[in-house]
């Protein structure tokens, strides 16, 4: 295997589009001929030599064609995009759709994703070792067709829309999985080693969820169903299994209705029938006192905007409300 | 304006009778003519095939349905986008590409007049919106009238010139061409979640059957002589054994004589008919019935049909019958959406996958070119996809490419994972015929054209008719193999709109004149009718009555036709 | 003597009320009256032909943030060459304008290399992918009143935000299967507080906030018969979901109406998602429609245009001559957030109203350009703010009702002397973004 180093020249004023930042395009061409692709701001058009300096050899064909990335990439979008073969190792952070419609080979990101990464994944292996954002292993919007193959990895915690639509391959988080993890979910397996939010499978008509670190509300449209041993990571492990989301519609096998399954660790408080195995909802909330004054503050306000009062409440009370609650309480508190 | 003279083609003209002949073709003011001055610009196209511009008679491209499934299909524009030049906006969309992408695509493969399948009247002024941005084709739309509140009444109450009344006012109201009929009181039956499933099913609370609106509406457009007869999806699309229904629909034709000044021969269109050709009672033995079908059109000269060839592509489909699509979402569990339009009619989106590997998708697909391959007249046999039901229309020259070459049918039908099963449901391999250059511009130019009433305007080059002038580059006694086919259809190299120079060298190079027809059918004034459109409009729209009409400025270059009564 | 007009169309709602009618003086210039419309509808109408208040010339913000008159031909210079000489423009609003305008506007986004985005960003976009993921089953206004005997509010006051919806299209109106008016109706209205519209409610869901994803699970869960897991749920007594379902399994026509309260809520489309999903289930038992309260009166008008343009309804990057969409990356929002534009353009909209903070500050960084008749939150921190006439009031043009149902608004009252439409100031910024690209 041969290697092209990239090392970043340059912070991009703005973003930095580099979809050609793949195995497949570097393939065959001399590092003058990779300097010379294209990368894109915003509507100008550069050459990669602009923003980087080329150096090493890249292989005859993907598969031989090793990419790895040097400097701050945190603003560059779509490294390794629909790459089939060979490797990319990124050595910091990146920004968004990182293995974007990946089909094969392997790509590493030491540092940290933004969102859309491995969208539409079909096949290789995304490794992530910082954390990642929103709709990682999601499908494009629209499309019901999310990750289909291949393995995605996160060491660290992952924002809300893993997994949308996922029906095949596997998503495995070190950390911890904001809300509306693998929605609509067909097939796939994925795996969450730390605490998952919250609406965990909804709407998921199959697949698998292993919930190690427990989820703090489960979906009242899951029901438990019975508690199995499931070998993991070499381990054997007991799981309560749940089974939805009831709301959705499911296939038959062999005359028996196929769910999707959530896999929570019996070391979760045990259940049983109707009961949950949750953690409580932990939201910002503002005590009586606080709202008292909150109160007397907001008649002194002439037109409390939400900013204004959110920013009050930040620095009177050091807590941040979303600007949603913050509208709301205005609305209540002056009635 | 300029004139051309397109020197040495060797042409095919239903119109003139003209079948594979070399000779010039002369262009001057937007006409053809009989000869130029020598001042006009001489194109060769020696070795090549020329025609009139193609004419599509049924496709689904402008409107609220049409713009639903872009803006709910964002995946269906991934990586299909074309940036814009010079001539040319940005373009994108595979199955439903956006108004400039159907404009450069048609004319890229020489179309140059397509008319819309169903424009809802409540939504016309969307419709024309989005013709309005559709550039180079001339355009046309057909209101829906099939579960109209009014058409029932005056049907139902055997008032005929009320029915005559109001079909006027609404063309004139919509800005729309023809009566078109989807799903006659199924439509309506939706509003409750119920359907017609037979053409003598009643509409509930209406008191009327979906044959008597079919039989009323035919009957009125008789009367009143409109350029194109009513143009029907009948009952029961999409289902195993329906070409019973279908038969049922088409006896309703039976004997009426055609009465327009157009020179239209017909009195009835069916179209997608390949979605009404099922036989069998279940998916299990699903079967072909174009045969029957074709039975009957062929023995029946007052009618015409448009096949609805299946592409094996992934589309979407959208239509005004609003019951099939709920059917289809039930079975494919893709994303549903659905418009019931308050006195007019329901429509209903859902994307498909035309699977080859899956039977009844090969089956379906066999079915189109059975129907086409049955017809002994090509004059009243049209070839669509019903753009974008069945296949996107960017796909005709690949239906061109199996209707002219039993070769690349046979490899088709051999390729099939269901390949016996597929060969045991239909007739295809049995069926060697192969259609010809003059028979596909029977099929896409002069026939439909015909159809329209638009036969001494385009669709033709007779001298007087519109310029509508298309060179392919390739020669049908010289053909190898048949890829060439769909290569050369898929790019003309040259087009004219109404004379002007559109396509040169397979790059748009102008957005021509477009222009949208309309009808304007005269009747006496009907005081009845103008209270009743008042009263129901107080009562039962959520429009006002004088915010309904479509504004003369909606309309882009209007081509007014005017039916005197 | 005065004027009457009447079929005029309200500019102010989704709803977008036809049936106005407008009294003005004898020369068309001064509105004396309004009636049929709301309060905030009349309101609207009276407040624009007051000129007193309003800027008839564009205006430049100094150094020390004062503002000067400039003609309207340097306006054109500057909105000109601020976006062609930006990398990624973002231009902004085009809610509350005409579809005519819309489109003129996208010619020069695509010529400038921007960003189009509408109010969809933060309203009703998230009901948008929701629609992208599961589809719409939905209907027009006049089938609502004409046979609905089953109405549910969800996340929506329409007593306050739609005014005349409820009398309209949705409680009240007696229509062809429903000659007896509300008495044929049943009404559920789903928030998390009492407010004047769950007073109308035969069953009030109050939902605990932020949970309306689980409630519509449930209620989904309920209807295929299968048993619910606590005895409340997200916040809703157990017998009460089941209750709920009761009524709209029995219905012969319902429809869910949904708003903010859902959309922008926790859950954002996912809650549309299972609202559309709920609705899609109810039509294997009976008949049901879903359709949104769009706010701005031609928000669904952009979406329209983009949509037939571009294929996207919000959200849409031209900026590598291609049209993309995907929010959380091309959305207004993010973009100012994470600080991908370079300049900003703003028309039909008040981004400084009711965009974060930190949005706002971005804007106001950024070389900028604001169009809208009246002075705003988002004129005020804007390097140029353009007044234009007043779409509905002062120049007509085709809108696009919440049920996508296209009305054309009408001219009453002629603008304020020299003042420019935006249809024919973008029209002219167009003419000069074509000479300066051609140099
Ligand atoms: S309800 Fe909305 S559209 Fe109707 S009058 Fe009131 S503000 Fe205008
Ligand atoms: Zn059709």
């Amino acid at each position: 295997m041969d290697t092209v180093k990239l090392t970043s020249k340059v912070v991009p004023e703005l973003y930095l589009e580099a979809e050609h930042i793949s195995p497949d395009v570097f393939a065959g061409k001399s590092n003058q001929e990779i300097g010379d692709l294209s990368v894109h701001m915003g509507n100008q058009t550069y050459k990669i030599s602009d923003y980087f300096t080329v150096e090493g050899k890249a292989g005859a064909t993907a598969a031989e064609t090793k990419i790895v990335v040097a400097g701050d990439v945190s603003k560059v979008k779509y490294i390794g995009m629909k790459m089939t073969a060979g490797e990319v190792e990124v050595l910091g952070n990146a920004d968004m759709y990182v293995g974007a419609w990946m089909e094969g080979g392997k790509l590493l990101v030491k540092g940290s994703v933004d969102s859309f990464a491995g969208i539409a994944m079909k096949g290789g292996e995304l490794i992530i070792e910082g954390d990642a954002k929103n709709y990682i292993g999601a499908a494009y919007r629209g499309d019901w067709r999310g990750m289909q193959g291949g393995k995605i990895v996160v060491k660290g915690n992952v924002g809300s829309d893993v997994g949308s639509n996922i029906n095949g391959g596997t998503i495995d988080i070190g950390g911890n999985a904001d809300v509306h993890l693998a929605t609509h979910a067909e097939g796939g397996t994925i795996i969450v080693r730390g605490i998952a939010k919250g609406r965990v499978g909804g709407q998921m008509v199959k697949g698998d969820i292993y919930c190690l670190g427990g989820v703090e509300r489960m979906m009242p449209s899951f029901k438990y169903d019975h508690t199995e041993e499931i070998e993991l990571d070499g381990k054997k492990m007991n799981f309560q299994v749940y089974y939805g989301d009831l709301g959705e519609r499911h296939g038959k096998k062999k005359g028996e209705i196929i769910y999707g399954k959530i896999y929570l660790t019996a070391a979760q408080p045990e259940g049983g029938e109707g009961a949950t195995a949750v953690k409580s909802e932990r939201k910002a909330k503002l005590s009586e006192k606080q709202l008292e004054q909150l109160a007397t503050e907001l008649k002194e306000m002439k037109e409390p905007s939400v900013q204004n009062v959110r920013e009050y409440i930040k620095k009177t009370f050091g807590i941040d409300l979303k600007p949603m609650q913050v509208s709301r309480l205005i609305d209540s508190l002056s009635r | 304006m300029s004139e051309y003279i397109i020197k040495n083609g060797t042409v095919y003209d239903p119109k003139t009778e003209v079948k594979g002949e070399v000779k010039d073709i002369c262009i001057k003011d937007g006409k053809i003519v009989d000869k130029v001055s020598s001042k006009a610009k001489s194109i060769d196209a020696k070795g090549k095939t020329v025609m009139a511009g193609a004419v599509e008679i049924h496709a689904h491209v402008a409107g609220p349905k049409v713009n639903e499934g872009r803006n709910y299909r964002p995946e269906d524009k991934l990586f299909t986008y074309q940036p814009g030049g010079k001539n040319t906006r940005m373009a994108g969309g595979f199955s439903i590409p956006t108004t400039f992408k159907t404009g450069y695509e048609y004319a890229k493969m020489g179309y140059t007049t397509v008319m819309e399948a169903a424009m809802p009247p409540l939504y016309a002024r969307h419709v024309h919106e989005e013709i309005k941005d559709t550039p180079i084709i001339d355009e046309g739309a057909f209101p829906v009238f099939g579960n109209n509140w009014f058409v029932f009444e005056y049907l139902k109450n055997n008032e005929m010139d009320n029915v005559m009344a109001y079909i006027s006012w609404l063309l004139k109201t919509t800005k729309g061409y023809a009566i078109k009929i989807v799903n006659p009181g199924g439509s309506e039956a939706w509003g409750w979640g119920e359907n017609c499933t037979t053409i003598h099913d009643p509409v509930p609370y209406f008191d009327i059957t979906p044959a008597e609106i079919m039989k009323g509406l035919l009957t009125a457009n008789e009367k009143m002589g409109l350029p194109h007869s009513i143009h029907v999806h009948t009952n029961n699309l999409g289902n195993p054994g329906n070409y019973k229904d279908t038969l049922d629909t088409f006896k309703l034709a039976q004997g009426v004589k055609p009465n327009n000044k157009f020179g239209r021969e017909q009195v009835f269109h069916h179209t997608h008919v390949q979605f009404h050709s099922y036989g069998g009672d279940s998916w299990a033995n699903f079967e072909s019935k174009a045969k029957e079908v074709m039975d009957y059109v062929n023995s029946n000269k007052n009618m015409t049909i448009d096949l609805g060839c299946v592409t094996l592509d992934e589309t979407t489909t959208m239509t005004a019958d609003g019951p099939f699509e709920h059917h289809l979402t039930t079975l494919n569990h893709l994303k549903w959406a659905n418009v019931d339009v308050e006195l007019e009619t329901s429509s209903g989106i859902v994307p498909y996958i035309y699977d080859p590997k899956i039977k009844v998708c090969a089956i379906q697909w066999a079915i189109g070119l059975e129907l086409a391959l049955y017809s002994k007249d090509p004059m009243r046999t049209f070839i669509t996809t019903d753009h974008p039901n069945a296949g996107p229309f960017t796909r005709y020259p690949r239906i061109f490419k199996w209707l002219m070459s039993d070769k690349s049918r046979q490899e088709m039908l051999k390729g099939f994972k269901n390949s016996d099963k597929v060969m045991a449901a239909t007739t295809l391999g049995s069926l060697d015929r192969e259609i010809n250059f003059y028979e596909l511009a029977q099929m896409t130019r002069a026939g439909p054209a015909k159809a329209l009433g638009l036969t001494d305007m385009c669709g033709g080059l007779a001298p007087g008719m519109d310029a509508d002038v298309v060179i392919y580059d390739i020669n049908e006694g010289k053909i190898k193999d048949p890829e060439e086919i769909e290569k050369a259809f898929s790019a003309a190299t040259h087009v004219f709109k109404a004379g002007t120079l559109v396509v040169d060298n397979g790059e748009i190079i102008s957005n021509g004149n477009k222009r949208t027809f309309w009808v304007d059918a005269k009747v006496p004034t009907n005081t009845q009718v103008e209270r009743d459109v008042q009263m129901k409009f107080l009562k039962y729209y959520s429009v006002n009555l004088n915010n309904y009409e479509v504004s003369d400025h909606y309309v882009a270059n209007p081509y007014v036709i005017e039916v005197e009564n | 003597m005065s004027k009457t007009i009447t079929d005029v169309v309200c500019p102010f709602c989704g709803t977008l009320c036809d049936d106005l009618i407008v009294t003005t003086d004898d020369e068309g210039k001064k509105i004396l009256g309004v009636d049929n419309a709301c309060a905030i509808g009349a309101e609207k109408f009276i407040h624009s032909s007051d000129h007193s208040h309003r800027v008839t010339r564009p205006r430049k913000m100094q150094e020390d943030g004062s503002f000067k008159e400039i003609t309207y031909e340097e306006a054109i210079e500057h909105t000109a060459k601020i976006l062609v000489n930006a990398k990624k423009p973002l231009m902004y609003g085009w809610s509350s304008t005409s579809c005519e305008a819309d489109s003129v506007g996208h010619e020069i986004a695509e010529l400038c290399g921007g960003i189009v985005d509408n109010t969809a960003a933060v309203c009703h976009g998230t009901t948008l992918i929701a629609v992208q993921n599961v589809g719409i089953p939905s209907c027009t206004l006049g089938e609502v009143k004409n046979r609905a005997d089953r109405i549910i509010f969800w996340g929506c006051n329409p007593a306050h935000a739609h005014p005349r919806h409820m009398s309209r299209y949705s409680i009240f109106p007696r229509g062809y299967f429903t000659g007896k008016g509300a008495k044929q109706r049943k009404i559920i209205v789903v928030d998390p507080r009492p407010t004047d519209t769950t007073n109308l409610a035969d069953i009030h869901l109050q939902v605990e906030q932020g949970y309306d994803y689980e409630l519509l699970q449930a209620l989904r869960a309920a209807i295929r018969g299968e048993p619910l897991a606590g005895d409340v749920i997200a916040g809703v007594p157990k017998e009460t979901v089941y209750e709920a379902v009761d009524v709209l399994k029995s219905g012969r026509f319902g429809v869910i109406f949904f708003g903010m309260g859902v959309t922008q809520s926790l859950g954002k489309d996912h809650n549309i998602d299972a609202a559309i999903c709920l609705t899609k289930d109810l039509n294997d038992y009976t008949k049901f429609s879903i359709v949104a309260m769009r706010g701005h009166y031609n928000v669904t008008g952009s979406g329209q245009v983009l949509g037939w343009q571009y294929g996207f309804p919000y959200s849409v990057d031209l900026s590598r001559g291609f049209a993309r969409y995907n929010p959380g990356e091309t959305g207004s929002i993010e973009v100012l957030k994470r600080q991908e534009a370079d300049a900003i353009f703003v028309l039909g909209s008040d981004p400084g109203a009711h965009f974060p903070m930190r949005c706002v500050k971005e804007i106001s960084r950024l070389p900028s350009v604001a169009i809208d008749p009246h002075i705003t939150p988002t004129t005020e921190i804007c390097d140029v703010h353009v007044p234009v006439a007043f779409v509905g009031v002062e120049v007509g043009g085709n809108c696009y009702r919440m049920d996508n149902v296209p009305i054309e608004a009408r001219k009453v009252v002629e603008p304020p002397e020299g003042m420019m439409t935006d249809q024919q100031f973008l029209s002219a910024v167009l003419e000069r973004v074509k000479e300066l690209k051609a140099n």
